[in-house]
């Protein structure tokens, strides 16, 4: 199920003198299955952007077309577009509100009007996929979990409406390591054994380095550039101009190019430049 | 404050959330030292938020003894000075500013301290100045950035002059930008005004940059060092449920496959210097 | 959306009427109302509709956004109309269709009270459009001082409403991002009966009060840490002074104010 997006432009407050853009002439396709890192500075446009994805914002002007059916039409019913699209915001554990945390997860299957066996095995086995034991926290309040359970539980309603594809905003904010690792993890396992195509907007390079298979790179409401992580991580300068950073690894390859060592270009990844220095080493006396 | 008198002294302290429950802080004794940067790293849940409430008499020792400034917390009377000589910046910058001009929020801790107003109003431009957001001084707190939010709050508490600065995971809710950017107006004021600083975080990078590293666990502290000598700890931290900066995990891969690294690298910096001289010994000695 | 809701009217500027101390405006907007209820007959309202004017000259308030203040009341300003028009007693009749019956002292009275209604509104309105709800927050504040003596609690009220002020922002942003991500997960808030739609906002209104109360507590805690124990020993950094502009607002507003009075008793319509 691709998704389309063609010269998307968000103005706020259109036709008054506080009118903002957001977005400007945005032409981007996602492919079935692949797992996108959506970077930007605060205020780039990451998030205006996810929103039109899923149908909460009404683009200006552009169209956005989902498996073939264009979103940004009247009259299209957005619970369709809902259950195609999942969206998980920032912090989403502030959104749960339910008495048990299985009523929690079943909130978007009701909504979409399931039959409730449907929704039970739905939550299931949502909460499977977000690694929590359904015997142990079903009937308990999400309210007395952990931050970390809360997200998971939060994550679990999104996932539980069966999307093709899931964005999350931010998945990993305000996390400790372990958390932070666990949830990457976690949603490694949704794209690869999931199949599911994924969208996440984050802020860390050595994260999303090793997880995304294409970045999209926003500033001042366009895109400015997108590609692999090797390709993107090799134009340093225009990431840093547009207030991000490279990975670590990436930034110590450049450097030892700079110093006139001999390795490939376009390392990123930490295990992959340990193999060139260690190669390097081999050739030691041609490198000085 | 005489030289002599640390600013904040933890003597076999304990404390517990609930009388039967599971201390929260057990047994920790702690000196930190005038005029330095010391880092509290630990996983959620393991007392380093605690450590730091009980540093400010936010919470009272359930045993053991708290010194700030070289008085005992469980003095009553001294509540209040002791919370103007350890100032503490918390988690959530929308939770902590109080009033719809930012002027009027540095100004709320002095107007509680009964600071007379014309004095007042030099200590906010000082304070405003001091985290350069003298030109924000007039705008409503709500339409600033999370880390221009911070950076007043620092001010409120820079404000009401204390020797000790406490940051309770105040950087945890920013973007990279914004985390970048307390913690450099941080720093500045540590090296510059000489005040003592309590980081609390669990950012990697952030505590790399600190004199001294307490790492946390269990309520107790499990590692105590300079960043170096904690870093360099690559297996114990992550037992402990944490990372180490990128380049630390790297050289410790590389250590392993037998290049002759040190112990110290923490940054890019210092994995090129020594790579140079790992690779090409004849090269860095020209 | 939820977004879109302001908080008073208030109209940034730097009038005189604006630069006058909230005090002087709160309590000459007291004085305006009491002016408006000695009005004794339509043609008085000459009075109050010259101060208004001159208020709305004065601060650069354009009439007609003096007259949107009084758009909401529009339902209750034909019901007091209809109500006194068809059952005030009166000798002279006007018009009459069965017991339906107008009488003239009936239109008068019907007329004089929509009046007197409209004079209230769009005379507070120039407080509000004039006057920041902080300004308007001292003033309250310093005006209900003397009161603490008898033990009421005029520093807590005022510290409750600039705190509320002060969150009103951040809580109606916390609002429109709890809708979006539940209309994220098919929640629909906008169709269905009055029933259907209030039961629809549960899932918004739950975690917006964890939410509040979570920063309650975090608030009361930084307020704490920042030394805060009660109104005793405070000292202000913004301390509210009368300048010579407030007496000379004073003086115009009682000499309107006696010449209503006195155009209402001497001279009889």
């Amino acid at each position: 199920m691709p998704i389309q997006i063609e010269h998307l432009t968000h103005a706020y407050m259109p036709d008054s003198p506080f009118t903002a853009i957001a977005l400007e002439d945005v032409n981007l396709t996602i492919e079935d299955g692949e797992f996108i890192g959506l970077l930007g500075h605060t205020g780039s446009g990451k998030t205006t952007l996810v929103q039109h994805l899923n149908g909460l914002l009404k683009p200006t002007s552009g169209r956005i077309v989902v498996d073939g059916l264009d979103i940004t039409e009247k009259g299209v019913s957005l619970i369709e577009v809902r259950k195609k699209i999942g969206l998980v915001f920032q912090y989403p554990e502030y959104q749960l509100f339910e008495e048990t945390v299985a009523k929690d997860v079943a909130f978007g299957p009701k909504n979409i009007g399931l039959a409730q066996e449907e929704i039970d095995r739905r939550v299931r086995h949502a909460l499977e996929l977000v690694g929590l034991d359904y015997d142990d926290v079903a009937d308990r309040s999400p309210f007395e979990l952990s931050g970390g359970q809360m997200r998971r539980v939060a994550i679990a309603g999104v996932l539980a409406m069966e999307p093709t594809v899931l964005i999350l905003d931010e998945p990993t904010a305000g996390l400790d390591p372990a958390g932070r690792h666990s949830i990457l993890g976690m949603i490694r396992e949704l794209h690869q054994s999931g199949g599911i195509t994924i969208i996440m907007v984050s802020h860390n390079m050595d994260d999303i380095s090793t997880l995304a298979t294409r970045l999209v790179v926003m500033s001042r409401g366009r895109m400015v550039l997108t590609g692999t992580p090797r390709e993107v991580f090799q134009q340093a300068d225009l990431l840093t101009s547009v207030g991000l950073g490279v990975p670590q690894a990436a930034q110590l390859a450049d450097q030892l190019i700079a110093e006139g060592y001999d390795l490939p270009r376009g390392l990123y990844t930490q295990e992959e430049l340990i193999e060139a220095i260690l190669s390097l080493r081999g050739k030691e006396a041609g490198a000085c | 404050m005489e030289k002599n008198i640390l600013p904040i002294q933890l003597k076999d302290v304990s404390y517990c959330y609930e009388p039967e429950a599971e201390p929260a802080v057990s047994h920790v004794s702690l000196d930190i030292e005038p005029g330095s940067f010391v880092a509290v790293l630990g996983h959620n849940g393991c007392g380093k938020s605690t450590l730091a409430k009980l540093m400010n008499a936010l919470f009272l020792p359930t045993e053991g003894q708290v010194l700030v400034c070289g008085m005992d917390t469980a003095a009553e009377e001294k509540v209040w000075n002791i919370r103007r000589h350890a100032g503490m910046v918390f988690q959530n910058p929308d939770n902590q500013i109080v009033a719809n001009v930012v002027r009027e929020d540095v100004a709320f801790g002095l107007e509680n301290l009964g600071v007379p107003q014309d004095e007042m109003i030099e200590r906010i431009e000082a304070a405003l100045g001091a985290v350069r957001m003298s030109a924000f001084a007039e705008r409503a707190p709500h339409l600033l950035s999370g880390g221009q939010k911070q950076r007043v709050a620092i001010a409120g508490v820079l404000a009401m002059e204390p020797d000790v600065l406490i940051m309770d995971e105040s950087t945890a809710m920013l973007d990279p930008a914004g985390r970048e950017d307390v913690l450099q107006t941080v720093h500045l004021l540590n090296r510059e005004k000489g005040i003592t600083v309590v980081w609390i975080t669990h950012f990697m990078e952030e505590a790399a940059t600190a004199d001294r590293i307490v790492v946390m666990d269990k309520g107790s502290i499990a590692m105590d060092g300079t960043p170096r000598e904690v870093f360099s700890q690559v297996e114990k931290m992550k037992a402990l449920g944490l990372d180490v900066t990128p380049m630390s995990e790297m050289a410790m891969e590389l250590r392993k496959q037998g290049l002759p690294l040190s112990n110290d690298i923490l940054n890019v910096s210092d994995m090129l210097k020594e790579l140079k001289e790992t690779l090409c010994p004849s090269k860095s000695s020209i | 959306m939820l977004k879109d809701i302001t908080l008073g009217q208030y109209m940034p500027g730097n009038s005189a009427i604006h630069r006058l101390d909230p005090r002087t405006k709160i309590l000459l907007t007291l004085l305006y109302i009491v002016m408006v209820f000695f009005v004794s007959s339509p043609v008085w309202y000459i009075f109050p509709l010259i101060y208004i004017l001159l208020c709305a000259k004065l601060s650069g308030i354009r009439a007609r956004q003096l007259l949107s203040s009084v758009k909401p009341l529009r339902f209750l300003l034909i019901l007091t109309f209809i109500l006194n028009l068809f059952f005030s007693s009166g000798s002279t009749t006007l018009f009459q269709w069965r017991f339906l019956r107008i009488s003239k002292e009936g239109l008068m009275t019907a007329i004089h009270f929509c009046m007197r209604l409209i004079f209230l509104v769009t005379g507070t309105a120039v407080l509000t459009l004039t006057t920041s709800p902080i300004a308007l927050c001292d003033g309250i504040e310093s005006l209900l001082k003397p009161l603490s003596k008898i033990g009421f609690p005029s520093h807590e009220l005022a510290m409750m409403m600039s705190i509320a002020l002060r969150f009103i922002p951040t809580l109606t942003e916390e609002a429109d991002k709890i809708q979006k991500a539940q209309m994220a997960r098919g929640a629909d808030f906008e169709s269905g009966n009055l029933i259907k739609r209030a039961k629809a906002m549960i899932p918004l209104l739950v975690p917006l009060f964890v939410s509040a109360f979570r920063r309650a507590g975090d608030l009361a805690m930084a307020m704490e840490s920042r030394c805060y124990h009660g109104g005793e020993g405070r000292t202000r950094l913004r301390v509210l002074k009368y300048q010579k502009n407030d007496l000379w607002a004073a003086l115009v507003s009682i000499a309107f104010l006696a010449v209503t009075i006195l155009c209402g008793k001497l001279i009889q319509l």
